[in-house]
C-alpha cells in the first residue's frame, strides 16, 4: 500500500466533483457529454493510480475496459441523439 | 532504481496539474468548441504524464505495455469523439464564440 499514489488519486477526485457543475449548467447536451468524457479520462487515471497504490493489478484491467467503452459512449451519443442537420435520417448522415 | 521512482513521481505530479487545468478550462471556457479544446488536449497530456510516471515506477515491461495500451485507447476515443462532437455542433449551426 503506497500512500503517495492514494493521495494522488484523492487529488484527482475534485476534478470530477467540479465537472458535475458543468453537467448541471451545460447549455447543450454535448457539454454534458464532454463532461462525461472528462469522467472517463479522470476515472482511468484514478484507477491506474489506485491500482498501483493498492498493489491490485485487476484495477488496470478495469481501466482498460473503461478506455474501451469511452470511445463507444460518445459515438453512440452522436449517432443516436445529437447528429447534425438530420437531412438523411436513415442511411449515412455523414456527408 | 531510486532515480526512476522519483522521476516517475515528478511526472505524475505534472500530469495531475494538467488534469486540474483541464477541469478549470471545462468550467471557465465560454462555448462547446473551447471546452472540447480544453478537455481533449489537456486531459490526454495529463493522462500521458501519469501513465509514463507509473510505467517508470512499475519496473515491469508487461505492466508498461498495458499502461501504454490504455493511453492509446483513451487517445483514440477522445480524438474521435472530439471530432464528432465538433462536426455535429457545426452542422447544428452553433456559432463559435468570438470576443
Amino acid at each position: 500500500m503506497s500512500w503517495m499514489h492514494t493521495t494522488f488519486a484523492l487529488i484527482l477526485l475534485p476534478a470530477i466533483v467540479v465537472g458535475m457543475f458543468r453537467i448541471l449548467r451545460g447549455p447543450t447536451a454535448a457539454d454534458r457529454m464532454v463532461t462525461a468524457q472528462l469522467f472517463g479520462t479522470c476515472g482511468v487515471a484514478i484507477l491506474l493510480l489506485l491500482g498501483t497504490g493498492m498493489g491490485n493489478p485487476v484495477l488496470l484491467d478495469i481501466a482498460l475496459v473503461f478506455a474501451l467503452l469511452a470511445a463507444l459512449t460518445t459515438m453512440t451519443f452522436i449517432r443516436r441523439t445529437w447528429h447534425g442537420s438530420g437531412k438523411k435520417k436513415h442511411g449515412h448522415p455523414i456527408p | 532504481m531510486d532515480i526512476l521512482y522519483h522521476s516517475g513521481t515528478v511526472l505524475i505530479l505534472l500530469g495531475l496539474s494538467f488534469f486540474l487545468s483541464g477541469t478549470v478550462g471545462l468550467i471557465r471556457f465560454p462555448d462547446i468548441y473551447t471546452r472540447l479544446h480544453a478537455l481533449t488536449k489537456a486531459d490526454n497530456v495529463g493522462l500521458g504524464f501519469v501513465v509514463s510516471g507509473l510505467a517508470l515506477q512499475s519496473g515491469s515491461w508487461a505492466v508498461t505495455a498495458k499502461l501504454l495500451l490504455i493511453w492509446l485507447l483513451v487517445l483514440i476515443a477522445s480524438s474521435a469523439s472530439c471530432h464528432l462532437i465538433a462536426r455535429s455542433a457545426m452542422q447544428k449551426n452553433i456559432q463559435p464564440w468570438t470576443r
